[in-house]
């Protein structure tokens, strides 16, 4: 353990963050979207859930700095008077959820699928492929949004609201596959072909086994990068649906929930109950993408 | 010399009819697609029914939908009827589809035109630049903002300028296409000064991002061909850089470069439904989300149809353009001999 | 050293790369010089410099690489620090420069016809027009047939020998007078190989041209060098004249090279063999790099650094050829 943690620490990758101080600003503010929102029901000021607490007379309340502010609202409070600080910590939870969640089921499903395809070739891999093909000439936003339409569509709608959150995680996850799938069927493909693979079959090793233990380590690296990538890319689509009222339901509002809603009080001067949230997403995503720019740069110095 | 016409012609010909063949299946696909969701998904026979009716209505409605027909003989009348533009009424808006799409089609079509320029314009210049001088401070900084351009959600983008320009400084309209002049059945907003201030704010909102993207790519392209053992030997026969950056480099640029712009016109479609919603821009992409917010399926089957039906023209373009720049493709010419 | 001033002179030159884990030392010190219309050939294990040699003097050399000391000089000019410009216009027109692999090194999306002719009216005061007439004269002289039908055919209408000779041809078009020719034959088929250094030997020969032959293959170089440099971890170990050092080598290095080639004219048992590997460049030993492969190293070949010092009929940087061995340290 102490020995792959000296390894870490000496190794390029290290040696690169330590000396980019974007992505270490990039790291920090990341870790602070992230534990804000993993440990809003702790540490938020209020809770926006608790309608016992809501008080109308507290409502465009506008940011404690300005003249009509308040110091027990930070950021201000939006049109129910809720404290837009605690709102964005809750709505970053449901963002980062489903962000985390359709990135994970991406991965999973394109890692797979895309091993099976390189390793095995044949009918499979060109079906896949074609599959990949299709999908990735329709925009993923548009596959998602068609998703949660044909789902909304077939489900009625207290059942819809109840798998809401699903729905969108599993449009999201779907909509974006492709990408892994043929980045680790490429690899696959060259590794299959390699000396140590080949050895491995011949001395009868389970394909299943050659493809967990010696292909799957060997496309990790470009997997992380783009799943780093396509997290933030999650959370954009996200946003995106529950901005456009089709993403995840009103009781669970995610940034984009909260950017919508505040989206109708722009014209009458009540600004901070969108740009916050607004800005809050904009800094969740470009540290995470700045992140996951670094990365690719780290484990490819050839791309220097 | 008709002969020599003959063998000019015919391997392109040959080129669009394989391309057109490869692009059939996938039309089908998605015309499967729409046909079961409008088969399937809810049922049509009790939205259009409304509250009363008698079982010899329902029964009447289902004969005349062809509901009772086996599925291939339905389906095969939903393809005939959306080649001849037929989708059935809109549950939503009781009309027939085809006109919906219509009367919103030119809205779409003109934003994304403007969308598109303000991408590939600015976008491409951007990318030559900062491939070429990647250590420059201007690259440096078109970089830290293509970063943060593809950060930016596009209806956060929307949100920011018609805070900035319609809500602060009131320079330009925040909703609507403004005033649009009747051509035909085309409506247009090119011919009216407040058509063309509408048309500002959702173009950039609907362009920056594909512009920060396809920036970002062009330099990556850049990058990767200035690498290249002919680029090194064109200098080692002391090329001007002229000649070698946009001469050499970019010609070989350019194919990835159509590729990805190709995608990014699809992109730009799919992104309309956003920046619509934002500016209540009065669309197909606006008219896609009301009916997917009330289930309206025939307006979503048609809708899919016809973006798909757009994605296989524009990448059949695509591949005409790789024709025309990559000699390698052009198969059929010269005796290819050693 | 004659009256003249030799064709191309490069003194003392050091190339570096700065990296991350300090310093790397490309080239050391390396010194020679190439007479108008000589050949000489640079032999060397991979990574010994031989490459990057070349790309120095053609001013070409990959970032972070740069030249830290030392000179290049064409006739008697110094052309290591002119500016981009001043230097473009010297590549192709005094130095032309052949690439290893003829497959990447036409630019995919033009005609040949149109590779040479942009070449030549940059470099020459000449119409297009005359441009093209003397392009398909070139490529006749490289040896493609039709080369009149051939000019507007694209690269990838050629095979990888065809290639290689419009590489040369390319190199050729606006007369220079030192060629650069870094392993022109070790990415073509064995079969192809003599034809192109045959051609490249006889058209140096017709138009007088120097040349700087980079290769691995001795063979190569016995046949077409008139001298020789042999180069191990980025320092010129031994240089002469291509029959001396083939046939009498002087540096342990060069005779461990010699010896295991196989002889043509007898039967050997076992061919020799060099023990170990080259260091690598951020491993050179001191003293003498190659003291810890070396059959005859002593004490002084781990302490001090041997300079080229004339041994018999070539130049070569060992201790045992050092006079009485301390009268020159």
């Amino acid at each position: 353990m102490t020995d792959t943690l000296r390894r870490f620490f000496d190794s390029d990758v290290w040696w690169s963050f330590t000396r980019s101080p974007i992505t270490i600003i990039s790291a920090i503010v990341a870790l602070i979207c992230i534990l804000g929102a993993v440990f809003a029901p702790w540490i938020a000021p209020h809770n926006p859930f608790d309608l016992a607490s809501l008080n109308l007379l507290d409502a465009f309340k506008p940011p404690a700095w300005t003249e009509e502010g308040e110091r027990a609202y930070l950021l201000g409070t939006d049109d129910q008077g809720r404290d837009v600080l605690s709102a964005i910590m809750y709505g970053a939870r449901v963002s980062l959820l489903v962000g985390l969640s359709a990135t994970l089921f991406a991965t999973t499903l394109g890692v797979t699928l895309g091993l099976l395809a390189g390793y095995l070739g044949g009918k499979l891999d060109a079906l896949l492929m074609r599959i990949c093909d299709v999908q990735l000439t329709f925009p993923s936003i548009l596959v998602a949004l068609l998703i949660d339409g044909v789902v909304r569509a077939a489900l009625p709608r207290e059942v819809h609201d109840q798998i809401a959150l699903f729905v969108v995680i599993f449009a999201i996850g779907i909509s974006e596959w492709p990408k892994f799938a043929r980045t680790v069927r490429g690899s696959t493909m060259v590794e299959r072909n390699k000396e140590y693979v080949q050895a491995a079959r011949v001395i009868g090793v389970s394909p299943p086994r050659i493809m967990l233990s010696h292909v799957l380590p060997n496309v990790l690296g470009p997997v992380l990068v783009i799943a780093t990538l396509n997290l933030g890319l999650a959370i954009l689509s996200e946003a995106t649906l529950s901005f456009l009222g089709v993403g995840v339901p009103a009781t669970q509002p995610s940034l984009g929930t909260l950017i919508r809603i505040g989206n109708d009080f722009l014209f009458s001067g009540e600004w901070w109950i969108t740009i916050f949230p607004g800005v809050t997403l904009i800094a969740m995503v470009l540290s995470v993408n700045l992140l996951g720019d670094w990365l690719r740069d780290a484990l490819n110095p050839k791309l220097r | 010399m008709p002969a020599a016409l003959d063998l000019e012609f015919s391997p392109l010909f040959a080129f669009i009819i394989s391309r057109i063949l490869q692009a059939l299946p996938v039309m089908l696909t998605v015309a499967l697609i729409s046909f079961a969701m409008f088969a399937y998904v809810g049922d049509p026979v009790a939205i259009m029914l409304g509250q009363d009716f008698t079982e010899a209505q329902r029964q009447a409605l289902v004969q005349d939908l062809g509901l009772d027909q086996p599925f291939w003989v339905q389906f095969g009348t939903f393809i005939g009827n959306a080649i001849q533009g037929e989708f059935g009424l809109s549950y939503r808006l009781s009309r027939p589809v085809s006109d919906l799409i219509a009367e919103r089609a030119p809205a779409t079509l003109e934003l994304a035109f403007c969308a598109a320029a303000v991408a590939l314009l600015i976008g491409v210049p951007m990318g030559v630049y900062t491939g070429l001088y990647r250590h420059s401070w201007l690259s440096r900084f078109f970089l830290t903002f293509s970063l943060i351009g593809v950060s930016l959600p596009v209806f956060l983008i929307g949100i920011l300028l018609i805070l900035v320009f319609a809500v602060w400084l009131g320079v330009l309209p925040s909703f609507g296409r403004g005033d649009t002049v009747k051509l035909g059945w085309w409506s247009t907003g090119f011919l009216t000064w407040t058509g063309i201030k509408a048309l500002v704010l959702p173009s950039i909102t609907l362009g920056l991002f594909q512009l920060t993207l396809i920036m970002r790519l062009v330099r990556a392209e850049m990058l990767e061909v200035l690498r290249t053992d002919y680029i090194k030997f064109a200098r080692a026969r002391g090329l001007p850089n002229r000649a070698v950056h946009f001469g050499h480099a970019l010609k070989n640029t350019l194919v990835p470069v159509i590729t990805i712009v190709g995608l990014q016109l699809g992109a730009i479609i799919a992104f309309a439904i956003v920046t619509e919603t934002v500016f209540q821009w009065p669309g197909m992409g606006l008219l896609f989300i009301q009916s997917v917010n009330q289930a309206d399926i025939p307006v979503m089957a048609a809708y899919l149809l016809l973006i798909s039906a757009l994605f296989v023209t524009i990448n059949l373009i695509v591949d005409l353009l790789y024709y025309a720049v990559d000699p390698r493709l052009r198969l059929g010419r010269g005796q290819g001999a050693h | 050293m004659a009256a003249q001033n030799p064709l191309l002179e490069v003194r003392h030159l050091r190339v570096e790369f700065p990296t991350r884990r300090g310093t790397l030392v490309a080239l050391d010190d390396v010194s020679f010089t190439i007479s108008a219309g000589e050949v000489l050939g640079v032999v060397g294990e991979s990574g010994a410099g031989k490459s990057m040699t070349g790309a120095a003097i053609i001013g070409l050399l990959e970032p972070p690489g740069r030249i830290a000391a030392g000179e290049i000089l064409l006739d008697g000019r110094r052309i290591d620090n002119l500016r981009y410009e001043d230097m473009r216009r010297i590549r192709g027109k005094d130095i032309g420069a052949i690439f290893q692999d003829p497959l990447t090194t036409l630019n995919p999306l033009y005609t040949v016809g149109r590779q040479l002719a942009e070449t030549m009216t940059t470099h020459l005061p000449i119409t297009p027009a005359e441009a093209r007439k003397r392009a398909i004269g070139w490529l006749d002289l490289v040896g493609i047939p039709a080369a009149a039908q051939r000019i507007d055919s694209y690269p990838h209408e050629f095979s990888g020998g065809m290639r290689q000779r419009v590489v040369i041809a390319l190199a050729l078009c606006a007369e220079p007078r030192l060629i650069v020719a870094d392993e022109p034959t070790t990415a073509l088929d064995v079969s192809i190989q003599a034809q192109i250094i045959a051609l490249l030997k006889s058209l140096a020969r017709e138009k007088g041209t120097a040349m700087m032959l980079v290769t691995h293959d001795m063979g190569v170089i016995a046949e077409t060098a008139d001298r020789v440099a042999v180069m191990y971890a980025g320092r010129i170990a031994e240089i002469g004249p291509v029959r001396n050092v083939v046939k009498q080598a002087i540096h342990p290095y060069t005779v461990g090279l010699m010896g295991s080639i196989p002889p043509l004219d007898r039967r050997v048992e076992r061919l020799a063999q060099i023990d170990g590997a080259m260091p690598r460049l951020s491993a050179i030993p001191k003293g003498c790099a190659y003291n810890p492969r070396c059959p005859k190293a002593f004490a002084r070949c781990t302490e001090d650094r041997p300079d080229l010092l004339p041994a018999g009929a070539t130049q070569a940087a060992c201790w045992l050829y050092a006079g009485e061995g301390k009268t020159n340290g």
